[in-house]
């Protein structure tokens, strides 16, 4: 029997029963559709994820207080990041280890900030000027402050775009609230400069906060001059490692303590950081994928259903082709290739409707849904396998019959 | 030429009672003859129209199609004859629903692996020969009367230009005026195209249309008339 042959049947036979054919498809549409959506939202979320990581700057060690405890006594411990333990005089210490090329420092926390009547209640960051470079931070209008104004306690502040809007409305541009005042925790700060919109990152808003100086900050709203978070940028990706391990030691030292496990800081690697997102959002996708892809196990069953209907059905009809000389490959054939051309159309179908449901996605806007090449190709594997495997049963039975009873059969 | 020798089919079943539905049958048909088998049910002729239709093998003895020994083969070998040498005509058509007259014609050709440009003017050639008007050739089985349907499923077994037409009870579905025309198309088949034909058949006036009838009763032949003896008395009253 020639392919032509093969493929001319088949149409004949799906088209005899075109509302079962169709329903069984659904399946697989579904399944394929489901796997290619989840899959490129799975992967949407990670490219946000990681593009909101990398937007905090590159090649990055943070470091944080970590929990104070009690010299001997009973080791009550504080908590990580509560305890004061980060001087800038680490700071300037750190700054001279190889490999580090600058050190950002920061004194946050959160205040309420009144202006014309108005208020809001947002993350106020006292920082020095290497800050900005290192942590991405770009001017949309203004100027960032200098370390001179710091020395000088000016109490001047550059604002971020949604602390913006929430402070002088909806209707106010950049250039209207520089040289306006806000009022952080009574104390008046003149504002010089708005961020320009980093975007809503998976965990914060980076663009509603508000950056002051250092050393304001830790005058005039901390109360003290410990830092919050010390943000060291080595030179380069591969001193990373090395940067690690010479900053601990160094901090180790300068705060006496032998037993690194005692240690009142923590160094967070920003490839770690990416690492462990990306692995938390690939699971998240394969879960995501994993439930879909029962439904399209689902599906598989509802074509192997459907065939097994379709060849006690057409009991008679086989008896009539191995009686006129079809061979049992033939006849296998005959059914394999309608389960395959079924489910190849459905994954078709299917890898459609996952594009659109992830293009749907992308308009709300609410992650970039991206549909890859690897998995629309997967899914045109998977489909003609689904084919193959739950066709495959049905079509062997068909195969095996013996003529003269599938004749006699009423 | 189709030979026979002492074939014997027995069935078990179920515990240690053996049926034995066929016991012993030897018979020669020659190319060019019209042999009707007859017989009531129970007798053994569907077993035997199994054994010459290559759908079973006997559980002894032989039988040799147009030189070839079918006897012992299974499987795909027994279908590779079938797709040769052997024309079905079954009592139930058996063509393919929404399928035109000239695909249901085609269909064995598919098997054969027989050229595309080839197979429409074979099947044409076979229905012109089973008598079906040509305006009917696109149109599908429901569109028929029983009795076109009956010389399609003919034509369908001529297609393959087999050794041998087998017709398992073709009257059985028919009334008794299409009945006639249908068994003439065999007798003219028989007569002016030289097919060897075997009837199977449990009525009397079916089997006279041949020119040879075997008897068969309890797996054993119980009368030959041989050939060009025709419309032969019954030995006994008919127990159909």
């Amino acid at each position: 029997m020639t392919t032509q042959d093969l493929m001319q049947e088949t149409v004949t036979a799906l088209g005899a029963n075109k509302v079962r054919s169709g329903l069984t498809m659904l399946g697989i549409v579904i399944g394929i559709g489901s796997v290619i959506a989840m899959v490129a939202i799975g992967n949407g979320a990670q490219a946000s994820i990681q593009s909101s990581i990398q937007s905090l700057g590159s090649n990055l060690l943070i470091v944080t207080p970590g929990a104070q405890r009690n010299a001997g006594g009973f080791g009550v411990s504080s908590g990580r990041g509560a305890a004061k333990t980060i001087t800038e005089a680490d700071a300037v210490a750190v700054a001279g280890v190889p490999g580090v090329a600058r050190v950002a420092q920061e004194i946050s926390g959160r205040y309420q900030i009144t202006a014309k009547g108005t208020n809001t209640n947002t993350t106020v960051d006292g920082v020095n000027s290497a800050f900005a470079s290192i942590r991405n931070v770009a001017i949309d209008e203004g100027t960032f402050f200098s370390d001179s104004q710091s020395q000088a306690l000016a109490k001047v502040a550059v604002i971020g775009p949604t602390t913006m809007t929430d402070l002088f409305g909806d209707t106010a541009t950049a250039s209207d609230v520089i040289g306006q005042q806000i009022r952080i925790k009574g104390a008046v700060f003149s504002v010089i400069g708005v961020t320009v919109s980093k975007g809503g990152s998976g965990f914060t808003n980076q663009d509603d906060i508000i950056y002051v100086p250092l050393r304001t900050a830790a005058r005039y709203l901390a109360g003290d001059s410990y830092l919050t978070t010390m943000d060291i940028q080595a030179t380069d990706a591969d001193a990373m490692s090395s940067v690690q391990t010479d900053v601990t030691a160094l901090l180790l030292e300068r705060h006496k303590i032998q037993d690194p496990t005692q240690a009142d800081f923590s160094v967070l690697n920003q490839a770690d950081i990416v690492a462990t997102a990306s692995s938390v959002t690939g699971t998240f996708t394969l879960l995501l994928a994993a439930i879909a892809g029962i439904s399209l196990l689902v599906g598989g069953i509802g074509i192997m259903n459907m065939m097994l209907t379709n060849v006690t059905e057409r009991t008679r009809e086989i008896g009539l082709r191995k009686a006129i000389g079809a061979t049992e490959s033939d006849i296998s054939n005959q059914f394999l290739t309608e389960s395959i051309v079924l489910t190849v159309l459905g994954g078709a179908i299917g890898i459609l409707l996952g594009w659109l449901i992830a293009s749907a996605l992308t308009l709300t806007g609410l992650l970039t849904a991206t549909v890859s090449l690897a998995s629309v190709l997967t899914a045109f594997g998977v489909s003609a396998v689904i084919g193959i495997t739950f066709g495959w049963y049905p079509a062997r039975r068909a195969a095996r019959m013996n003529p003269i009873d599938a004749l006699r059969f009423e | 030429m189709i030979e026979v020798n002492d074939i014997r089919k027995t069935y078990h079943t179920g515990g240690d009672t053996v049926t034995h539905a066929l016991d012993g049958v030897s018979f020669t048909i020659k190319d060019g003859e019209f042999v009707a088998i007859m017989g009531p049910s129970g007798s053994g002729k569907s077993t035997l129209m199994h054994i010459l239709g290559c759908l079973d093998t006997p559980t002894s003895g032989t039988y040799v199609l147009d030189g070839e020994d079918a006897s012992t083969l299974s499987g795909d070998r027994l279908a590779d004859i079938r797709r040769r040498k052997i024309g079905f005509v079954f009592q139930s058509f058996n063509l393919l629903p929404r399928t035109t007259v000239l695909r249901n014609v085609m269909l064995p050709l598919t098997y054969a692996n027989i050229p595309m440009e080839e197979r429409e003017a074979r099947a044409k050639a076979s229905l012109a020969a089973a008598g079906l008007d040509e305006s009917r050739f696109e149109h599908k089985s429901n569109q028929l009367s029983g009795g076109q349907i009956q010389r399609v499923a003919i034509a369908r077994a001529l297609v393959n230009d087999p050794a041998l037409i087998l017709a398992d009870e073709p009257t059985g579905n028919l009334d008794t005026r299409t009945s006639e025309i249908v068994l003439a198309t065999f007798e003219k088949l028989n007569r002016e195209h030289g097919r060897t034909i075997i009837l199977i058949t449990h009525e009397q006036e079916v089997a006279e249309h041949a020119r040879r009838i075997i008897r068969i009763r309890d797996g054993k032949i119980q009368s030959d008339s041989g050939d060009h003896a025709r419309r032969i008395p019954n030995p006994e009253p008919s127990t159909v």
